[in-house]
């Protein structure tokens, strides 16, 4: 049904492509855009600042989501920074130096036009976000000031303490609220996408339900567009929000939409490490502390129970420095995030369980002073000390890697559209940018240029050929579709067995982290594979789901978000086995150099794996599309960060 | 360590509500408070009984989702801090702790300690906003931003809109919450333009959607998880006063 992926990419240099695009795009006139009405899903950085811009232009825009008001948008919790090309710092960045570190931190598994094009809007995004009243840090001087980040070796970084996330999310909400005012768009909070809904093979509508009401409504549109976030969830323990889950995005793939790369997970090397059983999420620590905190753990495991402060210097190790010493602390994630898995299977970890690394801080506050380092990190550092109950000024903060970031998703093609026709998908949600390993402050800038500058281009390019196209809420497949997520909440309802959710969800937690997590092998992920099976007949078999569907039920929420993570880790898993290759995050033991890093296969696997669903059941395995990855500008390497 | 947890439960908006006893036992004292109720409603739904409805989402205290009232203090006792960055450490074993949903009039009930506050987004909608259409913006360095301007600004933009300030105000005084964004704003050059507009607008809803006046308690500030000063509420009436002025001058 699909032939070959196209992912209309312009012809043309590099540099003109997105101008030249631009030029050639179809428009829609002011007077016509009232007439259409667009639908988009999430309220985060890419959905919020979509769902604005597209008010602001004139479409009438309908804005959905799951929790309680649009700011509380996962995107809030981003702490560290923004990427953008401005140079403001003279020390040698350049627009060209942002695409090339993007896609080399990607290693080399994202399209060159698109990355491009990142790098283009980023400065733009600085611009609008100062405008809208974002309160970055500045210098004395007024300017605007900026700090490194991972992957990186220059200052392009823009933040607002330790809460960049939230300040941009606040500008966007603020837009969108001007805009809800406006009555341009249309909010509707505290609802979640059930299914998604294709007329003569385009995305016309979606079915949704009210969290609070328990409301079952069709929402007819002449686009859909998906800002649904990733999936980290699906392991259970990630820094990802509770209510973060896979569902619209899935539920579009089972309705025709691929998904691509879905093995491709970040780790992020410094979270707070677990400590208990019954923990329900991980901590991040921003990425930034790297900047000033130093990592290490001792050189003989002995000496993992000593007090740090007892541990002299030359019986530490330093091992990021050791290793990388043109990056040393600011390596990349996957690459950091490995580095202490090693040392900890070592057996060189620290702290409970032995998994924990140190993120010591008193060289800096030697250098600087604590001063200094409580007004560039303070909040931090009183968040672990909540956590913790530790003092991260006196002894080191210790540390340890989790999920924070999928940079797999649904495939669209350079115009943000999936295969399925007017069903586009913007920020974490696709798969677009970031290959296989995402840099740090990168996630911020991609979830805004999409929604700002990327999708109000694209969008008007497919509407133009589809006034007067959309179809009655009472059409056949609006009527199907409908009944069909009836037919799923009476059958989760009906289960009526003893377990909870959140056992079964744990447990596809664990095996997803021990088999597709942070190294992977063949042998792993086939066992993977059946267990997966076994826990999906258990959650059908013995699952709980108390209430009934005509109210609040949260117990009915969450297990229609754990019966797609129950399905979705498959084609993680799919997908890891599939990738005979180590790349960025995906890291295959059986492909490492001698010093065990990534060992890519750039002849067979410089490509986009993107899955088609085939049906339920086993025999059903989905089906592989590659979309081959061709490289006109970089030279591609081995990442060395040496 | 064990506790004995006195829970506001209500089925719906309409239904009269009451605290229910329940038992929670050998909790680590590295367990947060959410993650308490976790368990607790574990238990619940082993023993065939409707788990506690209650909102959470990022847990680590950003978000604002969470709206617990504790022992009668907005998200508990651990000052500055939202409920789930509350640790059960924090708490004497054996305990006794009420838990109820924040009590503000203008956040009707949804169901157990679930409350819609849709009245602060309306707020919000009224003005909270600077008129900014994605791509006309100038060069971000053409408008130098004093840095202590800037870092005033940050403070009453840390604010996380749960709404502990109007729980707990005996007033139901969302003054602080609308104090900080008009103070946001009118602090930047950027918001300059709509700086009379923005207030009164705002006033005017926070007024319309029923919440009451401030009355100089400070309790607002005391509860407040992400430290917003009350001074912010003096320059809300600064603002609003010059803004009246210009108004009734003809500007």
């Amino acid at each position: 049904m699909i032939g070959s992926l196209d992912a209309k990419i312009p012809h043309g240099p590099l540099d003109q492509k997105w101008r030249s695009h631009r030029d050639h795009s179809r428009l829609v006139s002011p007077n016509n855009r009232r007439k259409f009405e667009i639908i988009v899903v999430g309220s985060g950085l890419a959905g919020g600042s979509a769902a604005a811009t597209l008010g602001e232009l004139g479409y009438r825009v309908r804005c959905f989501c799951f929790q309680d008001s649009p700011r509380r948008a996962h995107s809030i919790a981003a702490q560290g920074g923004i990427n953008a090309a401005k140079n403001y710092q003279n020390d040698g960045d350049s627009l060209y130096r942002l695409f090339h570190d993007t896609i080399k931190g990607g290693d080399f598994r994202s399209r060159e036009a698109n990355v491009y094009r990142l790098a283009e809007v980023s400065n733009q995004i600085i611009d609008q976000c100062v405008e809208q009243g974002v309160p970055f840090a500045r210098e004395y001087g007024g300017l605007l000031a900026n700090r490194s980040f991972g992957g990186a070796q220059v200052s392009r970084t823009f933040y607002a303490r330790g809460q960049t996330g939230q300040q941009l999310l606040l500008g966007c909400y603020q837009a969108l609220c001007r805009q809800i005012a406006a009555g341009t768009v249309q909010m509707f909070p505290h609802t979640e996408m059930l299914d998604l809904v294709i007329v003569d093979g385009n995305a016309k509508g979606i079915i949704t339900r009210s969290l609070r009401s328990g409301k079952i409504h069709k929402h007819t549109g002449d686009a859909v567009v998906l800002a649904t976030g990733g999936y980290g969830n699906v392991f259970y323990l990630s820094t990802n929000a509770r209510g973060c889950n896979v569902t619209a995005t899935y539920r579009a793939y089972k309705k025709g939409a691929l998904f691509a790369n879905p093995s491709f997970t970040q780790i992020h090397p410094t979270c707070i490490p677990q400590s208990g059983e019954h923990q329900s999420k991980l901590t991040l620590m921003s990425e930034s502390l790297r900047n000033d905190g130093r990592v290490w753990v001792p050189k003989r495991k002995e000496d993992r129970s000593k007090p740090p402060g007892q541990i002299s210097e030359t019986e530490r190790d330093y091992y990021l420095e050791r290793k990388y010493p043109s990056y040393g602390n600011l390596a990349p994630r996957d690459i950091s995030s490995r580095a202490a898995k090693e040392v900890c299977d070592e057996g060189r970890g620290v702290g409970p369980g032995g998994r924990g690394v140190y993120l010591d801080f008193a060289d800096a506050i030697k250098r600087l002073g604590e001063n200094v380092i409580r007004e560039r990190y303070g909040n931090l550092f009183e968040v672990y000390e909540k956590i913790t109950g530790e003092d991260a000024y006196k002894v080191p903060m210790r540390i340890y890697p989790a999920v924070h970031y999928t940079m797999g998703g649904l495939w669209v093609d350079y115009n943000l559209m999936s295969n399925v026709p007017g069903l586009f998908v913007i920020g974490e949600a696709n798969f677009s940018d970031h290959g296989a390993n995402r840099l740090g402050a990168s996630a911020l800038m991609q979830g805004l240029a999409d929604g700002y500058f990327i999708l109000p281009y694209t969008l008007p390019n497919y509407l133009a050929g589809q006034m007067n196209k959309r179809p009655s809420a009472d059409s056949p497949e609006f009527q199907k579709a409908e009944s069909e997520v009836r037919a799923r909440i009476k059958k989760m309802l009906d289960i009526d067995g003893k377990r909870s959710l959140d056992s079964i969800h744990r447990e596809l937690g664990l095996l997803l982290w021990d088999k597709c997590g942070m190294s992977r092998h063949a042998k792993g992920l086939r066992e993977a594979l059946q267990k997966l099976s076994e826990l999906r007949e258990a959650f059908w078999r013995e699952v709980r789901v108390p209430g009934n569907d005509e109210d609040f039920n949260q117990s009915l929420e969450r297990a229609g978000r754990v019966a797609d993570f129950l399905e979705f880790a498959d084609l993680m898993c799919t997908d890891a086995l599939a990738r005979n290759e180590s790349c960025g995050a995906h890291f295959r033991e059986e492909h490492q150099t001698p010093e065990g890093e990534a060992l890519r296969d750039d002849e067979k696997h410089a490509a986009v794996f993107a899955w088609e669903f085939q049906g339920d059941g086993q025999l059903a395995s989905p089906k592989l599309h590659r979309e081959p990855l061709h490289f006109e500008t970089v030279h591609l390497t081995q990442r060395s960060y040496k | 360590m064990n506790f004995l947890l006195r829970v506001w439960r209500q089925p719906n908006a309409k239904a009269r509500g009451k605290l229910v006893d329940y038992e929670a036992r050998d909790i680590s004292p590295n367990t947060s408070f959410l993650e308490m109720l976790d368990i607790l409603n574990d238990n619940l739904l082993g023993r065939g009984e409707e788990p506690i409805a209650f909102d959470s989402d990022c847990r680590e205290g950003i978000c604002g989702t969470c709206s617990l009232t504790i022992n009668g203090e907005a998200h508990g006792p651990d000052h500055p801090a939202a409920v789930c960055e509350l640790y059960m450490r924090k708490f004497r074993d054996r305990a006794t702790i009420t838990i109820e949903p924040f009590r503000v009039r203008s956040f009707p009930i949804v169901k157990d300690l679930v409350i819609d506050r849709r009245a602060l987004d309306r707020i919000v909608q009224a003005g909270g906003f600077i008129s900014a259409r994605a791509g006309s913006a100038p060069e971000a360095n053409s408008i130098p931003v004093p840095k202590h301007d800037a870092d005033l600004a940050m403070e009453a933009a840390a604010c996380i809109g749960c709404g502990a300030c109007a729980a707990a105000c005996p007033n139901g005084s969302a003054m602080l919450f609308t104090a900080a964004k008009v103070s946001h704003l009118s602090l930047l050059p950027q918001g300059n333009p709509e700086r009379v507009t923005r207030v009164l607008k705002m006033v005017q809803v926070m007024d319309a959607e029923g919440f009451g006046n401030c009355t100089n308690t400070y309790e607002c500030e005391a509860v407040c998880p992400a430290e917003i000063s009350a001074s912010f509420i003096a320059k809300l009436n600064r603002e609003y006063a010059r803004a009246s002025l210009r108004r009734s001058a003809g500007e």
